[in-house]
């Protein structure tokens, strides 16, 4: 921690250590209830407590049971991969879709843009269980409620306004001259998209799309509308676990998916960082 | 090299006219011709419409009314990737992604050429530029005078025969300014090239063209080789764009053969060349160079003027003088042996030659 300056009066020396108390309660809050199912999910017991072994640090108070459980049980196993299944896809539909709308939102010649974003953002402004229950009534009279592409499809148009508002700041450095450039030396729109915008629009298309996966894989309202049981997601069968078996498993699960978050935008960070250096190298 | 009628015009605006909001015209009946291999100047104020011109001629804007012609087709109907004019921006738009290398190959790969050809044609287009040994390097490791020459290789490698140039040199310090100035000349005559080039900078427009187009409110106000742009302004507006310029304003009062006789504002009588003035009665503006005035009181025009400031500039000196009432009246004499030197406050004759004296439109 920096040292402050010698000219600080005593009222800004206790408002900036009462400033490093709020920050700290707010990361406490933040980050707490996240931590705390990590050593929980290592539990001996079934319980949703500390053991008075655990909390002793004996090794018997621990196990890896609950993990066991979660790779042997076929209940996990199908909702990890029909979470595998929709995730993925329903990412892929967002950022072509989102990264579409963000190029064309930033055309000058457009009319009623500011209308058509807010219509393109509001599955996030919208409470979720709004969308959740239009979309079920929707997609039951157009026959796509329990199916896959239900969902995906679901889950595609929640993800497109992360990738939409990331796409869009990315754009806003874009020079358009480059794309002038490109074309006066003959390229055609299409090879001057994929040449010359997509890669330097790529760090925006990545975070993007990474919002628009965890969104996707962490969702559990609009799932439980659109979907059927054939499309059960982990957030889903959590959720079933939570009402009907308390069982240390979901913890385990929980633990998984924070993992699997945390390396997700980890190296998607770097490969963003990578092409933010490349980007960042603009002329003039 | 200039060439008059659209037959034989390489690059032909045809009555063309611009409005981006449907009211406003940036660009009024535009009619122009520039030949094969000719380096033409759009030189103009910001908001003149010359960039507007550029850019319809480029595919970048499309013309409101009127024809465009490249090598006698019209172009109105081909998208911008598809005229095969090399372009330098005035950013230079240099794709930071890709390095010097691949920057010049992409036009050529566009063009489906095989690799050892692109390879070869790359390389001496960075020769052309003396950048042959920066091919590996990315724009941003570049200085802005190297940026810039990569950009003119860019726009040359793939040999195209129009190159328009966006005020490309508008990001240079004055001396790089000035040195690219010569090289863009010697390129365009080495390669036969044609070239429309836009600038505001006068200088730079005098020193490369083979004939300057001044632009005015979305009209050209004179089209003109560099030498008569100068000497012979054809208007107020040229005549006080183009160098530095001595306006007197006054009524004709006689007109005896090419000249006039002139009450200037403030009682001053002078002889005049009529270049673009009314008749007898009416107002004009009159047009004197600074370095056509000499400090002696022989000739058909003389009066007297108190010296009001002294700028030494080095090679001349700059007076500003009050003659007539117009304290704005500059005189350049020149720093040589045996000049008069002129003391501030003292009065001194002035005098010049009528046909250095231009009657232009009010």
């Amino acid at each position: 921690m920096s040292k402050l300056p010698p000219y600080t009066t005593t009222g800004q020396r206790a408002w900036h250590y009462t400033f490093l108390s709020i920050c700290a309660l707010i990361f406490f809050f933040l980050i707490f209830p996240i931590l705390i199912i990590i050593p929980l999910s290592f539990n001996a017991q079934n319980f949703f407590t500390f053991t008075p072994e655990m909390l002793a640090l004996d090794p018997a108070g621990f196990s890896t049971k609950h993990y066991a459980d979660f790779f042997n049980s076929s209940d996990w196993q199908n909702a990890l991969k029909n979470s595998f299944r929709i995730a993925p896809v329903a990412t892929v539909i967002s950022v072509t879709f989102g990264t579409l709308a963000a190029i064309g939102l930033s055309q000058s010649h457009v009319p009623f843009k500011g209308l058509i974003m807010a219509v393109l953002i509001s599955p996030m402004i919208v409470p979720l269980i709004i969308s959740a229950a239009g979309m079920y009534f929707f997609y039951s009279r157009i026959g796509l409620q329990g199916t896959y592409i239900g969902v995906v499809l679901a889950h595609a148009v929640l993800g497109i306004p992360f990738v939409i508002i990331t796409v869009t700041a990315t754009l806003i450095g874009f020079d358009k001259s480059l794309t002038r450039a490109s074309a006066s030396m003959g390229a055609g729109p299409v090879r001057t998209f994929f040449k010359i915008q997509m890669p330097l629009i790529l760090p925006g298309v990545i975070s993007g799309g990474l919002f628009a996966f965890i969104t996707s894989f962490d969702e559990v309202v609009v799932v439980l509308f659109v979907g059927s049981a054939g499309q059960k997601t982990l957030p889903w069968q959590m959720f079933i676990g939570m009402r009907e078996q308390i069982s240390p498993t979901i913890l385990a699960v929980a633990t998984l998916m924070v993992a699997i978050s945390i390396v997700l935008l980890t190296t998607l960070e770097l490969l963003r960082r990578r092409s933010e250096r490349l980007r960042g190298m603009s002329p003039g | 090299m200039t060439s008059n009628s659209s037959s034989d015009a390489f690059v032909a605006f045809e009555r063309v006219q611009k409005s981006y909001d449907g009211e406003i015209l940036v660009v009024k009946d535009l009619n122009l011709h520039i030949g094969k291999g000719e380096f033409l100047t759009m030189l103009g104020p910001s908001g003149s419409g010359k960039t507007t011109c550029l850019m319809m001629l480029a595919g970048f804007e499309t013309a409101t009314h009127g024809d465009i012609l490249l090598g006698g087709k019209p172009i109105n109907n081909i998208p911008p990737h598809k005229r095969g004019i090399g372009m330098v921006f005035q950013n230079y738009a240099l794709f930071p992604h890709m390095t010097v290398g691949e920057n010049l190959s992409f036009p050529l790969e566009v063009r489906k050429i095989g690799k050892s050809e692109r390879e070869r044609m790359v390389k001496d287009a960075l020769d052309m530029v003396q950048m042959g040994d920066f091919a590996g390097r990315r724009p941003a490791q570049l200085s802005g005078g190297q940026q810039q020459r990569i950009a003119l290789a860019r726009a040359l490698v793939f040999k195209p025969e129009l190159v328009l140039m966006d005020e490309p040199l508008g990001a240079l310090d004055k001396q790089l300014r000035e040195h690219m100035q010569y090289e863009i000349k010697h390129l365009h005559e080495s390669l036969g090239i044609t070239v429309v080039y836009v600038t505001h900078d006068q200088s730079e427009a005098l020193t490369m063209s083979d004939r300057v187009a001044v632009f005015e409110d979305g009209r050209i106000q004179q089209l003109a080789a560099p030498d008569d742009l100068y000497e012979r302004p054809e208007n107020a507006f040229v005549a006080q764009f183009i160098g530095e310029n001595n306006t007197l304003r006054g009524k004709i009062t006689a007109q005896n053969g090419p000249l006039v006789s002139v009450d200037v504002e403030g009682g001053l009588q002078v002889q005049a060349l009529a270049v673009n003035c009314g008749g007898v009665g009416e107002q004009t503006t009159l047009s004197l160079r600074p370095e056509r005035v000499s400090l002696n009181g022989d000739g058909p025009n003389s009066t007297s003027a108190r010296v009001l400031e002294l700028i030494y500039l080095g090679d001349h000196i700059r007076c500003r003088l009050e003659v007539s009432g117009d304290d704005q009246f500059i005189v350049k004499v020149p720093n040589g042996a045996g000049q008069k030197h002129l003391v501030v406050g003292e009065i001194t004759p002035i005098s010049w030659q009528s046909e250095d004296c231009r009657a232009l439109d009010f």
